[in-house]
């Protein structure tokens, strides 16, 4: 955009100069935790003086860790298989039902995400203290899948206006009923933006931290929330290698996704 | 179109995709919406259940409400100014630069976009403290002789919002530059305009509707802000967020809380319908200059 100005080499020193240091700042926080997570010292020295695997051993022999890293891989994946399904179908809704109703029904189902999460917070807390369910795991599922199910339409939807329709009416034609026609052509055809959709639902469900600061709790607690108040009582180096851990598999489900838009664009 | 059982095949396939939007719309409404409507509902009661106004009248004749909502406001107002003045070199940076490079810079203001909200958060921490990495920098650098205090307060809180926040500001803004059609800046050029007078004067103001999406998430998004004020406020920040966990958790004031939360909704709201004006003002100025 900026090519008239080619001469202007101070000026855009100096914005790539400012663009640099801004990343850095980006980046910073999470490539500190993982050198910290291999220190072999109780305290946070930068560079550690000893190297050693004990803060992992620490996290993966801990009852109370792997007991929170149990119940969030588990809510993330029930989070991930009823989001998708739910989203998928009110994508495919909102595709054919054409505006207004399909608009309403659009930013309806976005809300979630732009509610704050302490207001969903404190009301499903209200309300499932009220019902005798506070800290029960359908509780802190109901907050997860009303959150994922954003992530997956937003996903979902430009795949779904993509689809060529004329060939499910091809195959209505034919005598397939709807729901045939949405299980047997739609849904193979999407099947990368459905993996995509469940990826970020259960991405979502795994970083959810307010809501299960407030709903889950007990044998329910989430890793999340585990981090939260070890975090706010001390500074423990167990959680320089949780958040290595996460860093990794997060990075790995970017670039994965990363490496699908680029071959879809292709 | 007059055959009755085409009309009636029609409607029948409406109806079947209306259908098809109900799980979500159940979920979302039972789990999401009744809370809120409960919330407010609450917000109007006694503990035994009497319609009253005490719970507002008791939150706002506090002095720490309105600490709270002082502190709310400058934490988001800060951290909006913040982000345009890191995020705008950064949004120009990459729509001057072709777009694979764009591309691979993308990634790495994605990244923290993904990581973690927690793990960010423990990074500051590291990085912040009276020991850190920032402080023993300075130090050595000879540039400080005292530890900054960085964190556990004010301005921790504000850096890992900030942190949060880029990302999210960078996006819209990048979006709307590189749609910025190049002729006119071009034009410019050729016109006389020096580098920084076409940025005041050109691209800002055609990138305004990506400035104002961008502010809007921005400010928006930091007034319910809570686990990163949580934990890099030490306790010595409290925004509403933290005062509607506090009035639940420690006093148990359910009433108290609805009320914090729907004043954190009205709060919203009224940001939400400024940003839309300042944004209908910023496209007639563009449109008509």
């Amino acid at each position: 955009m900026l090519d008239a100005y080619q001469d202007s080499r101070l000026a855009r020193a100096l914005i790539w100069t400012v663009a640099s240091l801004v990343l850095l700042f980006l980046m910073l926080p999470t490539l500190i935790v993982v050198p910290l997570s291999f220190s072999a010292s109780d305290l946070l020295e930068f560079p550690p003086k000893d190297w050693s695997l004990r803060w992992y051993e620490t996290f993966f022999g801990s009852a109370v860790w792997m007991a929170a890293l149990k119940t969030s891989l588990m809510l993330g994946t029930l989070t991930a298989a009823i989001a998708v399904p739910v989203a998928f179908l009110a994508s495919i809704a909102i595709n054919r039902l054409g505006s207004p109703l399909a608009g309403g029904v659009y930013g309806f189902l976005l809300t979630p995400s732009v509610t704050p999460g302490i207001l969903l917070a404190i009301g499903l807390f209200i309300v499932l203290a009220k019902l005798g369910l506070i800290g029960s795991f359908v509780g802190v599922l109901a907050g997860h899948v009303t959150l994922a199910i954003p992530v997956a339409i937003v996903v979902l939807q430009p795949a779904v206006n993509r689809f060529d329709w004329q060939q499910a009416q091809a195959a209505r034609s034919l005598g397939a009923g709807w729901p045939r026609a949405i299980g047997g052509i739609i849904a193979p055809q999407l099947a990368l933006s459905l993996v995509a959709a469940g990826l970020m639902a259960f991405l979502t469900s795994l970083d959810e931290a307010v809501i299960s600061i407030f709903v889950a709790s007990g044998a329910n607690t989430t890793l999340p929330k585990l981090m939260f108040i070890s975090l706010r009582d001390q500074i423990d180096p167990t959680i320089a290698a949780i958040s290595t851990l996460w860093t990794i598999f997060v990075g790995a489900v970017v670039l994965i996704l990363n490496v699908r838009s680029n071959d879809a664009s292709k | 179109m007059s055959d009755p059982g085409l009309l009636r095949e029609q409607r029948r396939e409406r109806l079947f995709f209306v259908g098809l939007a109900w799980p979500a719309i159940v979920i979302v409404g039972v789990s999401a919406m009744a809370p809120i409507f409960w919330i407010l509902g609450q917000s109007f009661q006694t503990v035994a259940g009497e319609a009253t106004l005490g719970n507002y009248d008791k939150i706002l004749s506090s002095g720490l409400t309105w600490s709270s909502l002082g502190t709310t406001l400058a934490l988001s107002l800060s951290t909006l100014i913040i982000c345009v003045v890191l995020g705008v070199p950064l949004a120009l940076a990459l729509a001057s630069a072709n777009r694979r490079v764009a591309n691979r810079v993308l990634i790495l203001i994605m990244l923290p976009l993904w990581t973690s909200i927690l793990v960010r958060t423990y990074g500051w921490l590291v990085l912040l403290r009276r020991d850190g990495l920032v402080n023993s920098t300075l130090a050595w650098l000879g540039v400080i002789d005292q530890p900054l205090p960085l964190v556990y307060n004010f301005t921790g809180a504000l850096i890992g919002m900030t942190h949060y926040m880029l990302p999210l500001f960078v996006l819209p803004v990048y979006a709307a530059m590189r749609d910025i059609d190049g002729n006119v800046v071009r034009a410019a050029a050729s016109l006389g305009a020096g580098f920084w007078r076409c940025v005041a004067t050109v691209i800002l103001p055609l990138a305004s509707g990506g400035l104002t999406s961008g502010s809007m998430i921005v400010f928006i998004y930091t007034l319910g802000f809570f686990i990163t004020p949580a934990v890099l406020g030490g306790g010595k920040v409290n925004p509403i967020a933290i005062r509607i966990e506090r009035t639940l958790s420690t006093f148990q004031d359910w009433g108290g809380a609805s009320a914090l939360g729907m004043l954190l909704l009205l709060l919203i709201l009224i940001a939400g319908c400024m940003f839309a004006a300042i944004r209908r003002l910023a496209r007639e100025k563009v449109h008509y200059a």
